[in-house]
């Protein structure tokens, strides 16, 4: 996962970013399968609003988050320049492949773990579990997510469902 | 020129469990009023083909012990010895020996050795009839001497791995008769001979000697596993051995013998060696053992065709020629298909449409038949499962002083591999429920006029597009009151709950639910009913129990035959398209909204023949907003069963049958209430599979 680059061994892992109601956020691009257009999904009943649907992947059935209303950003119309990211999620043992719907992307970063500064606690009100770090880029935050966290199939659990 | 052995390594396992299997079940019918020669035959090449085997991968541990086996078997198919239920137990003892000892060598793991000695020395109690003393003494001591044997007649011989089947060279089995001395010949000259033609390797088997009062400093009682390594010619080893010709039996084989037929060289007396009459039983056996190496190469192949049919956890499937041939037929049928259809499109026009529809008429029968017989491939028959059980009855029936029989019914009903193996654990558990909780205490049984012997019966068949599997107990069956008063004490339901006997019955799958009055070490901890009906539906099956007090409990298990592909009704709501299995559809109805009643208020039922059934309005319990609500008014009914019951799915539209690949909602995300997959439609997006029964329990609730 991580690559020694630089002779002074500093570590830098690449970073995937992408924007979502005009802030940065960012995944290690090592968790990331590819990019796509947004197209319609197949809605799963009775999950949370945040999980749009299912995607037919190339013949594997691939769930769909919406990140802004994950984290409950205003919400906006999907536009041509929505892109589903399809991340790779470890969870245990086990390998999971879901997608993530952004804005747009944006760029891929070498960032030296060493710049990468832990998140601010924001006290009880704001869960941060689910970020790595902040990085700064060009005097604009950039948002570093967990995707092992942020997508594990438990933390997706919707309201209890039919029961 | 050595090959990687460990590669094989795999399916002489297999082979081995296989054989291990068969011999078992061969053990278990064995009856011991009536002999059936044929099932200690199964039996005999079972232990011999994994002596054969263990042998050629240099499991010499396994081989030896086998032998013994091997030699008790021999004299029981040659009616030299009586087969008696102890005798018959020790085997079974051996059996499960060999398998510890083999899952140990697989698992790269040391082998016990204080349980192999201990059910040598029982296997070599048995096959002296519990006489000799000395020779059943400690095996370990044996192995130390046959050692020096070795060291002492080949002095400067090199150490050598285990046997390598690739190597160009003979093995030798080299048995003399006992009065080879006599006639003035030297085994040790022989090897001296023989070291000379290349690296000889021997193995020394001193099983037939006798106790040190009994033995005869003149008579030989060994024999030989020889290894000559080089590039030999028959005629030479023949030419060594041409003094002892009539005094021995011997048989030679090239070392790879898996790469051809051997041109064994074979010198065979036709009279067995005399036999002295203290010492009768293992010298003729370990002869005849020899003699019939090359006769039952044939047979064995057929046994481990048999066994292959009986084998429970294997990670291979062994495939018919047959179904392999007409699979190939077929993809050449598509093969042909496809390039016709190449050719129409290569210079179109419109008046080939005719041709053209022809042609996709053809690939889509095509397609059709070739997806079958793939799925035929992945079929294989129950009996993979149901083959263990008599050994479970027999083992527990007798710890818990029992008597019960085992019926297998339908053993050769083929089911997916998958469901086969997934299924063994949860009839693993209903089994041993059976057996402990289900049938009484002799003494119970005839005191309440039932014949002494308790009956299991285990039966698959088919039914519709399912297999369904029972277990049939003739035993106590299942008291109704006290289910509910434990139910009750342990706060499963509130006490004034009214429910139906079924649903009485489906409180034993709670977790956390066990009536046994005392646990024992067989079942009664009230884990598992729940986890095997989770296991059961997680295979997109269901389990139903009807029982009769006094009178007996029968488990029905209803599973899919396939796991992957099924037939389904594509039905809309909204402008959601969901899969209804066809297997479970009984009718579909046009309705108005006129035609349901609303029972208090919330509930809507319809009458159907003279019967209501609960109708679940898809459109609300998926929360589809889309589409035309209004036109929810008129839809379609599509009435359904699972687990035995009934409800009404109120849709807006059927749209198509059609064949789905099941494609799994867990493996990225996870189980969602009332789906139990997804699948792809034509046009390349993701329809919902309805889980019918889990629908149908929603309703009931």
């Amino acid at each position: 996962m991580t690559t020694d680059v630089q002779s002074n061994n500093s570590r830098v892992e690449q970073f995937l970013t992408f924007q979502l109601a005009g802030e940065a956020y960012g995944v290690e691009i090592l968790k990331v399968q590819e990019i796509r257009g947004w197209e319609t999904v197949r809605v799963i009943p009775n999950t949370p609003a945040f999980v749009k649907g299912v995607l037919n992947l190339r013949g594997s059935v691939v769930p769909i988050i919406d990140l802004r209303e994950r984290f409950s950003l205003e919400h906006c119309e999907y536009s041509p320049k929505t892109v589903v990211i399809v991340l790779c999620v470890e969870h245990g043992a086990s390998q999971f492949v879901m997608g993530i719907v952004a804005d747009a992307v944006s760029d891929v970063l070498d960032i030296n773990l060493e710049d990468i500064k832990k998140s601010p606690n924001f006290g009880s009100k704001i869960d941060t579990r689910y970020m790595r770090g902040m990085h700064v880029y060009k005097k604009k935050m950039i948002m570093l997510l967990d995707v092992d966290k942020l997508l594990n199939p438990d933390e997706v659990e919707g309201i209890e469902s039919l029961v | 020129m050595s090959i990687d052995m460990s590669q094989f390594h795999q399916v002489f396992f297999e082979e081995c469990f296989e054989g291990l299997e068969a011999m078992e079940s061969g053990l278990l019918t064995l009856d011991m009023g009536d002999i059936d020669s044929e099932i200690i035959n199964t039996i005999f090449r079972g232990a011999h083909s994994i002596k054969g085997g263990s042998g050629t991968f240099g499991f010499t541990v396994v081989a030896e012990y086998t032998h013994i086996m091997e030699t008790l078997l021999d004299e029981m198919r040659d009616g030299r010895r009586q087969v008696t239920q102890p005798a018959v137990d020790v085997l079974l003892g051996s059996v499960d020996c060999l398998r510890e000892m083999l899952t140990a060598i697989q698992n790269e793991q040391d082998v016990n050795n204080a349980s192999v000695a201990k059910h040598k020395t029982a296997l070599e109690v048995v096959l002296n009839g519990g006489a000799v003393a000395e020779e059943s003494a400690p095996p370990v001591e044996q192995e130390s001497i046959s050692e020096e044997v070795v060291a002492n007649i080949v002095p400067d011989m090199p150490e050598e791995e285990p046997v390598e089947a690739q190597e160009q060279g003979w093995k030798i089995a080299f048995c003399p008769y006992l009065d080879l001395l006599k006639t003035g010949n030297d085994p040790v000259r022989l090897f001296r001979e023989l070291n000379e033609l290349g690296d000889l390797t021997t193995v020394a088997n001193i099983q037939d000697v006798p106790g040190f009062y009994e033995i005869d400093p003149e008579e030989c009682n060994i024999s030989w596993d020889l290894k000559v390594v080089g590039d030999i010619s028959a005629d030479e080893i023949r030419e060594i051995f041409n003094w002892v010709e009539g005094d021995c039996e011997m048989e030679v084989q090239p070392l790879a013998k898996a790469a051809k037929p051997a041109p064994a060289v074979k010198e065979i007396d036709p009279e067995p060696a005399a036999i002295t009459p203290t010492n009768p039983a293992p010298k003729p056996a370990e002869v005849k053992a020899k003699v019939t190496t090359e006769t039952k190469k044939s047979d064995t192949q057929d046994s481990e065709n048999e066994a292959a049919k009986t084998t429970a956890k294997a990670s291979s499937i062994r495939v018919d020629t047959d179904k392999i041939d007409t699979l190939i037929n077929m993809v050449g049928e598509v093969v042909i298909t496809q390039s016709m259809l190449g050719l129409v499109g290569e210079n179109f026009s419109m008046d080939k449409v005719g041709q053209l529809k022809r042609g996709l008429a053809q690939l889509e029968r095509h397609t059709r038949d070739l997806q079958q017989s793939v799925m035929n491939i992945r079929m294989l028959p129950i009996s993979f499962v149901f083959s263990r059980f008599p050994r479970l009855v027999h083992d527990i029936s007798s710890k818990l002083d029992k008597k019960i029989v085992l019926k297998l019914v339908g053993e050769n009903t083929e089911v997916d591999k998958a469901v086969v193996e997934l299924i063994n654990d949860p009839l693993v558990h209903l089994i041993r429920n059976s057996l402990d909780h289900g049938i009484e205490m002799p003494a119970d049984r005839v005191a309440a006029g039932k014949p002494e012997t308790g009956t299991i019966e285990l039966r698959a068949y088919h039914r519709g597009g399912h297999i369904v599997i029972e277990i049939i107990d003739d035993g106590r069956g299942l008291n109704k009151d006290k289910l509910l008063a434990k139910a009750i004490e342990k706060g499963l339901i509130e006490e004034n709950n009214l429910l139906t006997e079924k649903q009485i019955f489906e409180l034993i799958f709670m977790p956390g639910f066990s009536t046994a009055e005392q646990l024992t070490d067989i079942s009664g901890r009230g884990v598992g009913m729940d986890v095997v009906r989770r296991n059961i539906q997680s295979l997109g099956g269901n389990i139903e129990i009807i029982s009769e007090l006094g009178k007996g409990t029968t488990i029905a298990i209803h599973l899919p035959l396939t796991l992957a592909i099924l037939d389904g009704q594509s039905v809309a709501v909204g402008d959601e398209t969901y899969i209804v299995p066809l297997v479970s559809i009984i009718e579909s109805i046009n309705i108005t909204e006129r035609m349901l009643n609303k029972v208090a208020g919330k509930g809507e039922t319809f009458r159907l023949r003279n019967e209501y059934l609960p109708v679940i309005r898809m459109r609300n319990i998926f929360n589809v907003h889309s589409g035309n609500p209004t036109k929810s008014k008129e839809g379609v009914l599509v009435v359904v069963e699972g687990q035995g019951e009934m409800c009404c799915l109120l849709v807006d539209e059927l749209l198509g049958q059609q064949q789905v690949v099941i494609k799994s909602l867990e493996a990225n995300y996870r189980r969602v209430e009332g789906v139990s997959g997804a699948t792809i439609l034509g046009d390349g997006s993701v329809a919902l599979i309805l889980d019918v029964p889990g629908l149908v329990r929603f309703s009931i609730r």
